[in-house]
């Protein structure tokens, strides 16, 4: 008897060879295989072997890197999760954190040269707004003549073939309105899918002209812009050397890059070269490595301190180290330079040279947002990978025109008059305060719209201070009191003092404005003049 | 030009062929959505049923996401292998006889390559080959529908022209989900008077004194919207999870995060310095293994007990559109003390009969989830974000996020814009219009999501939800499905690998409360006949489908 499934496999297994045979050359391919395995055993049995380990392989149990976990029952694990007592998500405020919260002002409508405050309902001097320019109190601009802004409108209409806003001269506050009545608030879309609009590709463009990069890129906060810049070119295994008197967002970012980061003493060229030295050797010294991306971070104008990076110098030491620059400019865009262009104005520095300028449109512009300039690659390459651009909403479209709209007012002459107001407060109020060098310690350089007010170290010795709290307490003092009895609103700088890697000393930052006239600024000097000298004399 | 060409713009020849494209329509919508609809229509099932009935809605059947044909598949990764084979060519002359192209590519002048080419492979040989379909540049509102700037290419997508032409499309592109997206309403003008009252930015961080009353006053109101103690406004979406995560996780703490968690979320996760743990999409019950073996392990190598463990959710994934499965993970909550924070950057608004995002959905009590983070770009037509919590949370992050203390407080038209549409979405303003909005919301996105279903597409997703991802798996269909549906009339993302899997590309529909009944008739048209063109009514469901009920 013939076992009908032994025929059938024998039937299919002659049937695949014919197929096999049927394809030319199959022949000798099949007898080179045959021989190979005849004449070498060896052969067969390690082969053999291989699929064993193949398939045992792939049917063990997934592999675990940990080594040191431990094996527990369903029992001892429940035990566990019931035993287990977490922290509560925040700890309890301490005295400090509560007075922090609580003298928080709140400002009762328009943020002016002298807004309202809710706890007071007082008017006072504003010189803790970054309202360098007045952009925000748009009364004050004195409009332009027409044709002026026509002129610069004409390029938009050739870039994208539209001027849906060309009409739309005047004020800010004006043209604001008229794009809220064309393109309502949000854009409701990241710019990678439909969020760009034409008016964010006109900004871009007139930022770009402005600093005369090849282009820049526009973000939706300031703050973002920096962290998701440092992140988007420099990676694992490059090299970061930042100074280290940088703001938050600079250190978040190196941060978040992963890549190993030294730090220079702050504004000390000396300590940069030393610093780029010892990287130099240790690259020099394991030549397998390949080259890595090197980059120079440091700020136009220090938030933290007020002044400025000597970038001269910084360009020396970047083109002898072959290092790229990645430069700050948030505080300084739109404030430093005959004509608000920023440290690389001051220095005569092309803005071209620097390979990344990073800036905020939220302090002299008085809009939202960040940008970063510099060539097409730099750009473009961030229009993927700046993390913070690419998963954020663009923003609002009055907000984009109105920090347009600020360019253009600084680049038509107007501006440059502006800065000379805004420079001439400065020096006028800096001069009263450095008077009394035994109190109020200025960080700030001449020329700087933000100044730094401390307690010199010396007189809080003497005074037997020697807390950061008790510290703040003082200043804290000097606001409150200044508020109460001159009528100037100024304010303490502020940190998340957990999370800074170099916490600065505390301060009082104070930012001028042309929207005061020089005697307000004297007075108000004045009085912060005699607020810190009698708060030390009162410890004393 | 200047003065005389706005009024040019307005007579420009924009195509308007298909009938629901006229601007009267959209006039007439934004006058008050009045656009006529059966009112017994728009109250779809649910709505009406206890939050209990609500929760079993939600099928098993829907969490499946469907496989395509293996034909589909094998295709998919064969047409990536070419690609990538092309694109290996392409670099290996390029970086020989091409130099000046690929000059920020190599190492020069003893500078390293700005960026390795690796990292921009796909961007390169990939993205750039279908570049029209992304960036596209619009203007004016992204209402109803969208003004795109229509632009041509003469050298393969590396740069473009503008030919000065307006092209208006049905726009399903946009997260205007309440159609808050307006230039005229009572949104715009309240923003109007706040330009007249505030000006245009407040001009300071929170903590240094950019502290508008306006920003207390829309606080108070997200915080009563959300049901939860206090809030605390970002100025931007993205930042308030990137800049807030530190604040409440740090060294010793363990981040539980879903595998497809937004970029924001990891990126504010990864600052905080807390071990972080991942679990399968929406799976409760590897979230718990996650848990089980988190918690009885203690800290890496230390075994230390973790001094807190934070889950962090998204109320509804805005590339799958799936919504979070919260009722299990408060069930969970309580067995396992983690602490809860769920993201609705794309839930808020859009779910739930109130509209008030994943909690309202499901009728769970707000407070049992710890901290309640959402966007305003979204739904309310605005920009920024919140978190809600209890005031102790909320009075902490004041004091430590990082953008409430080094960046922009938020802008004062931005603020007005929130206050308006959440005022009315509460029905504060007494015109119902705000309820009106989310039944039309929730019906539109119904409607179409079941009859996409019914036409044989693969769409995955909750059956809820205002986004709608249809799957094209291969690459080629990309930029296939994008031309096809722009170039009749509607503007539609799309997005591929790396964003999504490598065999996941899809197409994403998000649906506005601005759409009326005919749009979405022409929207099912299109995609019908270009899902025929392209071959993309592929699934296994579509009978199955016929006998569900919108």
């Amino acid at each position: 008897m013939e076992n009908p499934l032994l025929s059938a496999i024998n039937q299919t297994i002659i049937s695949a060879s014919r197929a096999v045979e049927a394809v030319p050359g199959s022949a000798i391919a099949i007898n080179y295989i045959k021989n190979s395995y005849q004449n070498d055993p060896f052969r067969v049995v390690l082969e053999l072997g291989l699929a064993i380990f193949a398939v045992k392989y792939m049917l063990s149990k997934k592999y675990r890197i940990d080594h040191t976990h431990i094996q527990l029952t369903e029992k001892e694990i429940d035990e566990l999760v019931a035993e287990w007592n977490p922290e509560p998500l925040v700890q309890p405020m301490s005295e400090i954190q509560r007075m922090e919260l609580d003298r928080t002002q709140v400002i009762v409508g328009h943020q002016g040269p002298k807004p309202k405050l809710l706890s007071s309902g007082k008017n006072l001097l504003n010189l803790a707004s970054a309202n360098y320019l007045g952009y925000n109190t748009n009364e004050e601009i004195k409009v332009q003549t027409r044709p002026d802004l026509e002129q610069s409108m004409t390029c938009h209409e050739g870039d994208t073939g539209l001027s849906i806003h060309g009409s739309m001269i005047g004020r800010e506050k004006e043209k604001a309105i008229e794009i809220l009545h064309n393109y309502g608030v949000g854009s409701c879309g990241p710019p990678g899918f439909y969020g760009t609009l034409d008016v964010h590709i006109n900004l871009e463009k007139d930022i770009a002209r402005f600093l005369g990069t090849e282009s820049s890129i526009i973000y939706a906060q300031g703050f973002s812009t920096m962290s998701s810049v440092i992140a988007a070119f420099s990676k694992r295994g490059d090299i970061i050397v930042a100074d280290d008197g940088c703001n938050f967002a600079v250190q978040k970012g190196a941060q978040i890059s992963r890549s190993n980061i030294k730090w220079f003493k702050h504004n000390d060229m000396a300590d940069l070269e030393r610093v780029l030295q010892a990287m130099q050797k240790e690259i020099s010294s394991n030549k397998k490595r390949p080259l890595t991306r090197r980059f120079i971070v440091t700020e136009g104008l220090f938030q933290n301190y007020g002044d400025m990076a000597p970038l001269d110098k910084i360009m020396e030491l970047k083109h002898k180290y072959k290092y790229r620059v990645i430069l700050d400019e948030s505080n300084s865009f739109g404030v430093l330079g005959k004509t608000g262009r920023g440290l690389t104005e001051i220095y005569n520095i092309p803005a071209k040279d620097v390979d990344m300028i990073v800036g905020s449109m939220a302090n002299t512009l008085s809009s939202a947002g960040g940008f970063c300039a510099g060539p097409k690659e730099v750009v473009d390459h961030q229009r993927l990978s700046g993390q913070a651009f690419v998963f954020s909403a663009s923003i609002p479209a009055m907000l984009a025109v109105c920090a347009s709209e600020a360019i253009n007012i600084l680049e038509t002459g107007n501006g440059s008059k502006l800065l000379k107001e805004l420079h001439q407060n400065a020096a006028a109020f800096r001069n009263v305060v450095v008077s009394v060098p035994q109190a109020i310690e200025v960080s700030s350089d001449a020329g700087s719209p933000i100044l730094h007010l401390r307690f010199p170290k010396n007189a809080l010795e003497a005074a037997g201070v020697t807390s950061r709290d008790e510290e703040k307490f003082m200043l804290q003092e000097i606001v409150d009191e200044v508020a109460a009895k001159d009528g100037v609103l100024i304010t303490r700088a502020k940190y998340v003092d957990a999370q800074e890697m170099f916490l600065p000393q505390p301060s009082i930052r104070v930012s001028m404005s042309t929207t005061h006239s020089r005697k307000e600024v004297e007075k108000a000097a004045q009085a912060i003049k005699t607020a810190f000298t009698k708060v030390l004399s009162k410890r004393k | 030009m200047g003065k005389g060409s706005r009024s040019a713009v307005a007579s420009s020849p924009v195509s308007l062929k298909a009938t629901p494209l006229s601007s009267q329509h959209h006039a007439k919508f934004q006058e008050g959505l009045s656009v006529k609809e059966p009112k017994e229509k728009l109250h779809w099932k649910g709505f009406s049923s206890s939050s209990k009935n609500r929760a079993m809605f939600k099928t098993s059947y829907d969490d499946i996401m469907e496989e395509p044909p293996y034909f589909y598949l094998i295709t998919t990764y064969l047409s990536y292998i070419i690609l990538s084979f092309f694109g290996h060519v392409r670099d290996f002359y390029g970086f020989r006889w091409n130099k000046k192209a690929y000059a920020h590519l190599m190492p020069s002048n003893g500078y390293a390559a700005l960026t390795s080419d690796w990292d921009s492979f796909w961007t390169r040989n990939l993205k750039m080959r279908i570049e029209d379909c992304f960036s596209i540049p619009t203007t004016l509102v992204p209402g109803r529908t969208i003004n795109m700037l229509e632009r041509v290419t003469k050298d393969y997508c590396r740069t473009f022209q503008f030919t000065g032409r307006l092209k208006e499309a049905v726009n399903l592109s946009s997260y205007n989900y309440l159609g808050f997206a307006q230039s005229t309403g009572p949104c715009a003008d309240a923003a109007e008077e706040v330009v007249h009252a505030y000006g245009l930015s407040s001009c300071g961080t929170r903590l240094e004194s950019g502290s508008l009353d306006l920003h207390t006053k829309t606080e108070e109101l997200v915080a009563e919207f959300m049901g939860k103690e206090s809030a605390l406004l970002v100025s931007m979406g993205y930042a308030t999870n990137s800049t807030t995560i530190a604040g409440l996780a740090s060294k010793g703490s363990l981040i539980i995060s879903d595998e497809l968690n937004h970029n924001s979320l990891v990126f504010g996760s990864r600052l905080s310095g807390a071990y972080i743990r991942v679990f399968k999409h929406n799976d409760t019950q590897d979230l718990e293994a996650v848990l089980r073996d988190a918690i009885s392990q203690g800290q890496p190598r230390t075994h230390r007990p973790w001094k807190n463990i934070l889950l962090i959710v998204e109320g509804l994934y805005s590339m799958e559109g799936s919504i979070v499965k919260l009722p299990e993970i408060i069930e969970l909550k309580k067995k396992y003390k983690f602490h809860l924070y769920v993201d609705e950057a794309h839930s808020v608004g859009a779910i739930g009969p109130r509209g008030r995002g994943v909690c309202d959905y499901y009728g769970v009590d707000p407070k049992e989830v710890d901290i309640l983070m959402g966007t305003f770009t979204k739904s309310f037509g605005a920009a920024g974000g919140y978190i809600c919590a209890s005031k102790e949370v909320v009075d902490h992050l004041r004091l430590v996020n990082h953008s409430s203390v080094y960046g922009e407080s938020m802008s004062p038209i931005v603020l007005q814009q929130i206050y308006t549409s959440m005022w009315s979405i509460m029905g504060r303003d007494g015109t119902g219009a705000g309820q009106e909005r989310l039944s039309r919301l929730a019906w539109n996105a119904r409607y179409l999501g079941s009859n996409l279903r019914k036409m044989g597409f693969i769409i995955y997703g909750d059956r809820d939800s205002p986004v709608i991802p249809l799957l094209l798996f291969n690459p080629a269909k990309i930029p296939a499905f994008s031309r096809e549906c722009r170039k009749r009339d509607l503007a539609v993302v799309v997005v591929g690998f790396p964003a999504t899997s490598i065999v996941a590309s899809r197409a994403r529909f998000c649906v506005s409360a601005s759409h009326t009944k005919e749009d979405l008739d022409f929207v099912l048209r299109v995609v019908s006949e270009v899902g025929d063109i392209l071959g993309l009514k592929m699934s296994s469901r579509q009978a199955l489908e016929m006998g569900m009920e919108v």
